[in-house]
């Protein structure tokens, strides 16, 4: 059966149903509609009283699984977009976050955020929130960027026994597709070198990991080889793979769709340099989008994030320096 | 309401009011030595961080947690440690957490108030205002999913929280799920140093509870009795099936918003009103009229809470502070899963 990245993600919490009896979805019309985006279509009915729609209040959504998580459930929270997490951040990152480091008592909850940018949805319907969550400590995030990994990523997040920030691209929903869903996946923390090559690293992960894919196969044709990093998980942020990567290489670009200042890219580049100084032929380079709110015009929301052609310029200066 | 009750009570009915009311009031001395004793060391520098007070809070407290029962949720507030102890956690606990010691509850990762057992049904709070009650309401969510029936949550809240976001959200919450919560607003008139007509234009915070379609109740939280009779019915109610509940209890805070606070700015003329009657006070003399309790007694029940509690902090103070380098620094269930430290 083919599957799409999104029906991955229906498939993923439909398994996790009917595997644990302790796995219910709460949130914004996730019942009997099937989600703003349709990502428990059907689920509702297969699984009745366990798929439940909640009121407009992300933090008292967020507080409920917390209760439900401390008396031995493992919630699947839907935010109907990542944007609207925010309002429900100080449970997150303060309540599910800090419980077991305060309590011994584990926090499993999958906070489900549709992340990203998409063109026409403007500034409250396309952020990508993965560095603001990585900052704190007792979160896990994931920003799986195939159907395979939507999948097999969002079952390993709901038998995590933490919190878990399940970023998931919307802008990959639809487009991307697999021949099937996978019945294997790499351990959590682990990231993945989608292409080899030996001129140049590109870490990514999302959406830009497509971009970057373009970006490495246009480099071929110009004779540098591009290897390309899925992070799959930015935090834990698996180094080493990045570290081996850069050692092959000499050159890093690190590559994210957030917000410039600070972050997941910053992040990189911050460990790169200060462990692996020597392995480095040219200064390492990152590239974000626009230090503005995600604009609303097509035009201009092309233009705010990394794309193919931005990629391709900042690795053809890179391999030049 | 007591009197009503008294005229029409069989002679065991009689008796066990009496058992509940001595044993509620001997929590709250109990919790009033542990509270003194706690500002003493305060002022003596013992104690790291703030410490926070239950003084004239504790007939309302103590009510709300003898009316719940092993099994049952609740999510005390700093002004409840009389509910704590009526509810079960030993003085120990709450010692340790104010000394950090790593024998406690939070082992020093959390400190004073901040402390719980969750497995017991003791919700350790977050310092976030109204941030606990949405979690009362997931753990008997929880029990509902699981088909245990006949568990109670009550949520501790001031006059002050009732303004956030969080409140709101999760009390509208319960009364969507029609869960048993019972939210105990302790309206003690300030919030720090913010008297309630800058915090709300409401008459009552009881008249809230018609628009979020749940039973309100009001009570005098100066008054043992009216405490009992109505944390009672209330939690009753809840357990019956008859959703959330939601108590005012009007009192006055008879303390600083935490020692370090003079409270200056409390208006003379409330600490003189009803209102500004002590708890505790008023329970004694109840006692003693209604000859439940000679002077005598009440003088031992003292003597055994300062003993409990002396004993305690001899105890604890000998016990050694957590230590740094043991410490896993991790903040993850899943330690493979913990980012490196660069040393
Ligand atoms: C969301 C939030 N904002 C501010 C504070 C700081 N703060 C702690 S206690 C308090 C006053 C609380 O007043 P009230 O709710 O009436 O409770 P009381 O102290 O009177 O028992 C404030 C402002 C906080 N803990 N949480
Ligand atoms: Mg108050």
């Amino acid at each position: 059966m083919s599957a799409t990245y999104l029906e991955a993600i229906r498939e993923a919490q439909a398994r996790a149903l009917a595997e644990d009896p302790r796995v219910f979805i709460y949130g914004q019309d996730v019942g009997a509609f099937g989600g703003a985006f349709k990502a428990t279509k059907n689920l509702a009915k297969e699984f009745p009283g366990r798929v439940i729609d909640a009121p407009i209040s992300e933090d008292a959504i967020v507080g409920l699984a917390v209760g439900a998580a401390i008396d031995g459930l493992r919630p699947i929270v839907e935010m109907q977009f990542a944007d609207f997490s925010i309002v429900g951040f100080n449970q997150i990152v303060n309540q599910a976050a800090t419980l077991f480091w305060r309590t011994h008592v584990p926090c499993p909850i999958t906070f489900r955020l549709p992340c990203g940018g998409t063109s026409g949805s403007g500034p409250f319907h396309s952020q990508s929130l993965e560095t603001v969550y990585a900052h704190y400590p007792g979160l896990v995030v994931m920003t799986p960027a195939t159907v395979e990994d939507a999948y097999g990523m969002l079952l390993a997040a709901v038998t995590l026994e933490d919190p878990v920030i399940f970023c998931e691209h919307k802008l990959l929903y639809y487009h991307l597709k697999a021949d099937k869903l996978p019945t294997e996946a790499l351990p959590v923390g682990k990231a993945r070198i989608a292409r080899v090559g030996r001129d140049l690293t590109i870490v990514t992960y999302s959406a830009m990991l497509h971009e970057a894919l373009v970006v490495a196969e246009e480099l071929a044709g110009e004779g540098t080889e591009v290897e390309v990093v899925d992070l799959r998980t930015v935090k834990p942020l698996d180094t080493d793979t990045v570290m081996a990567s850069v050692a092959r290489t000499g050159r890093l670009l690190a590559v994210g769709e957030s917000w410039p200042w600070g972050g997941v890219t910053a992040e990189i580049v911050a460990r790169v340099t200060s462990e692996g100084f020597n392995l480095l032929d040219a200064p390492p380079q990152r590239l974000n989008a626009k230090d503005t709110p995600v604009p609303f015009h097509p035009n201009l929301w092309k233009a705010h994030r990394p794309t193919a052609g931005t990629i391709a310029a900042a690795a053809r200066n890179l391999v030049r320096m | 309401m007591v009197s009503s009750v008294l005229s029409r009570e069989t002679g065991a009915e009689a008796a066990s009011r009496r058992e509940s009311y001595i044993e509620a009031y001997r929590w709250m001395l109990l919790a009033r030595t542990l509270d003194d004793k706690f500002a003493s060391l305060y002022r003596a520098g013992k104690l790291q961080g703030g410490v926070f007070l239950g003084r004239g809070q504790e007939a309302l407290s103590v009510a709300a947690g003898l009316a719940l029962r092993k099994g049952d949720v609740f999510a005390p507030l700093i002004r409840d440690l009389a509910g704590r102890l009526a509810f079960g956690e030993p003085v120990v606990d709450a010692v340790r957490t104010y000394y950090g010691s790593a024998l406690g509850p939070m082992r020093g990762r959390d400190g004073n108030v901040h402390r719980g057992r969750p497995r017991e049904g003791l919700l350790p709070m977050i310092s976030h205002l109204g941030a606990m009650i949405s979690v009362v309401n997931g753990v008997l969510f929880a029990r509902r999913m699981k088909g245990v029936a006949g568990t109670v949550g009550v949520a501790s809240i001031g006059d002050g929280a009732t303004s956030t976001g969080s409140f709101h959200e999760a009390i509208n919450q319960a009364a969507v799920e029609k869960l048993p919560l019972v939210l105990v607003i302790a309206n003690n008139q300030y919030a720090y140093s913010t008297f309630t007509d800058r915090q709300f234009a409401c008459q009552a915070l009881v008249d809230k509870a018609p628009g979020y379609g749940v039973t309100g109740w009001t009570v005098n939280g100066t008054d043992l009795a009216d405490c009992l009779d109505v944390l009672t019915s209330a939690v009753a109610r809840a357990r019956g099936g008859g959703g959330p509940q939601l108590v005012e209890a009007h009192l006055l805070r008879l303390c600083g918003h935490g020692e370090h606070d003079d409270a200056g700015y409390v208006d003379p003329r409330l600490k003189s009103s009803e209102m500004g009657r002590d708890c505790l006070k008023v329970a004694e003399e109840f006692l003693l009229k209604q000859d439940w309790a000679g002077r005598d007694q009440l003088q031992h029940w003292r003597g055994e809470s300062i003993e409990k509690v002396d004993q305690t902090v001899a105890q604890v103070q000998r016990e050694a502070g957590p230590d740094p380098y043991r410490e896993d620094w991790c903040a993850l269930a899943s330690k493979h899963l913990s980012e490196p430290h660069p040393s």
